[in-house]
């Protein structure tokens, strides 16, 4: 059986019928676990202080902002290529999370930055893309909602989203060529040298763990409420049709 | 081809838009920013290569919507769908006529608003540069997202926030090169790297803009 035989809407939403609970669950423990533990059982940095912490949710949110554009973008190509409805609605599903991981990302980042740099907001490249990737999604769903027939607002905003994709990469690094930056590099757990102690980066995993499970369980969530919400359109269209 | 382009651009004339729509609001705008920030050369001319380019964009967006609604309505896209020629090649003479009668002359007056600004002497040759080189990705963008916006009541604003966001690299590039002349530093990397972006609109834009079309044909 392959993969896209759960492009079926009937599959797809048996399987996020099993999947929302599960994945909900395991969020919360993820999240709770994590933020418990990094707010309350980790000791303050030396020079950061409590504000340290903040990290818990800044650093998934920003990572969920970027991940789930891509994962918009993944969408909307198999949208483009194998028409199938589900992926186009998942699309749609994930632009309002990713567009609130955008602005908590933010937020946090303000809170923190006030306290350790002294302002809420400074033109540094990286804040600025992010800035930038805010308008981005803003387009999207600007986009979904204007359009009224369905499978044109999703070709439509497929092409936005994969026109997009390449303007949001290259306004990052046109971004980087105008100014310099003041927001400290990313620590890639993986490839770098780790710059991070085990005390905070064990909690962060589990909070990072708590977004993507979170993520999922929301996307699933959504996409299959558009799915019902389509039946329901369509089955009403079919009762008008018998009535007239 | 060229047949369509003349008929945009003499069309774009002769209903009272033309050179003077685009090039009016641009001047509003240079006048509107002493205005607001006060006369202060010092000041004016640090602002001016920024406020210039923003200029350009902000005048580049008025006239989009005319682009495709009009064609849209009287049915005249419908016969370029079925036309000989490719329907990239319809949008791709589109953004040419909208360059001719936007960004042509936008770039060609530039340098006198930014006399009007104080504009850092010796950056005039890299400002009327980089415009002529930037304007187009302006209008091949624009066309992408006026096609993409064609079919919707309400398009205007919608076609604003769609826009704006992918006119962001070349904003970058193309006032950092101007800020750059007018302090006396090396400009061919930004302006090689705004080139690039209007070559890669060029290649690419013209097809995401008939795909868009064709979708609001169908």
């Amino acid at each position: 059986m392959s993969i896209w035989s759960y492009a079926n809407p009937h599959k797809f939403a048996a399987v996020a019928e099993r999947v929302v609970p599960v994945a909900g669950v395991l969020a919360a423990i993820c999240l709770i676990g994590g933020l418990i533990w990094g707010f309350f059982f980790t000791p303050d940095d030396y020079r950061q202080g409590s504000t340290v912490k903040i990290i818990y949710l800044h650093v998934p949110a920003a990572m969920m902002a970027i991940n789930i554009w891509g994962m918009m973008l993944v969408a909307s190509i198999i949208w483009v290529i194998r028409r199938h409805h589900v992926s186009a609605l998942a699309a749609k599903a994930a632009a309002p999370v990713g567009i609130t991981m955008t602005l908590v990302a933010l937020f946090t980042g303000a809170v923190w930055g006030q306290q350790m740099w002294g302002t809420w907001w400074a033109w540094d490249p990286r804040l600025t893309s992010f800035l930038i990737l805010f308008l981005f999604y803003v387009a999207y769903i600007a986009l979904w909602s204007a359009i009224e027939d369905s499978d044109t607002a999703a070709d439509l905003t497929a092409i936005l989203c994969l026109v997009g994709s390449v303007f949001a990469i290259l306004s990052r690094y046109a971004v980087l060529f105008w100014n310099q930056g003041l927001h400290q590099a990313a620590s890639d757990p993986v490839y770098d040298e780790r710059q991070i102690d085990n005390v905070f980066y064990l909690p962060l995993i589990l909070t990072i763990a708590g977004f993507i499970i979170l993520f999922v369980a929301l996307v699933f969530y959504r996409t299959r409420t558009e799915i019902d919400l389509r039946r329901v359109r369509s089955l009403e269209a079919r009762r008008r049709m018998v009535e007239v | 081809m060229i047949a369509l382009i003349r008929r945009d651009v003499l069309l774009a004339f002769r209903s009272g838009g033309g050179f003077g729509l685009a090039l009016g609001f641009f001047l509003i705008l240079v006048v509107l920013l002493p205005l607001s920030i006060g006369p202060s050369p010092a000041r004016l001319s640090a602002v001016a290569p920024g406020l210039l380019w923003v200029g350009a964009l902000l005048s580049a967006l008025l006239s989009l919507e005319r682009i495709f609604a009009t064609d849209f309505e009287d049915g005249t896209l419908d016969v370029l769908g079925t036309a000989p020629i490719p329907l990239a090649m319809v949008t791709l003479a589109k953004a040419i006529a909208h360059w001719l009668t936007t960004g042509l002359p936008i770039a060609l007056a530039a340098p006198l608003l930014g006399a009007l600004l104080i504009l850092p002497e010796g950056s005039y040759g890299t400002l009327i540069l980089s415009l002529l080189i930037g304007t187009p990705a302006l209008s091949l963008v624009g066309t992408f997202a006026a096609a993409l916006t064609v079919g919707l009541k309400r398009g205007g604003l919608l076609l604003s926030i769609i826009t704006l966001p992918l006119y962001m690299p070349t904003l970058i590039f193309g006032s950092v090169a101007v800020r750059r002349a007018g302090e006396g530093l090396e400009t061919t990397a930004s302006l090689g790297l705004l080139a690039a972006v209007t070559l890669g609109c060029l290649a690419l834009l013209p097809f995401a803009a008939a795909a868009a079309l064709r979708v609001n044909l169908r």
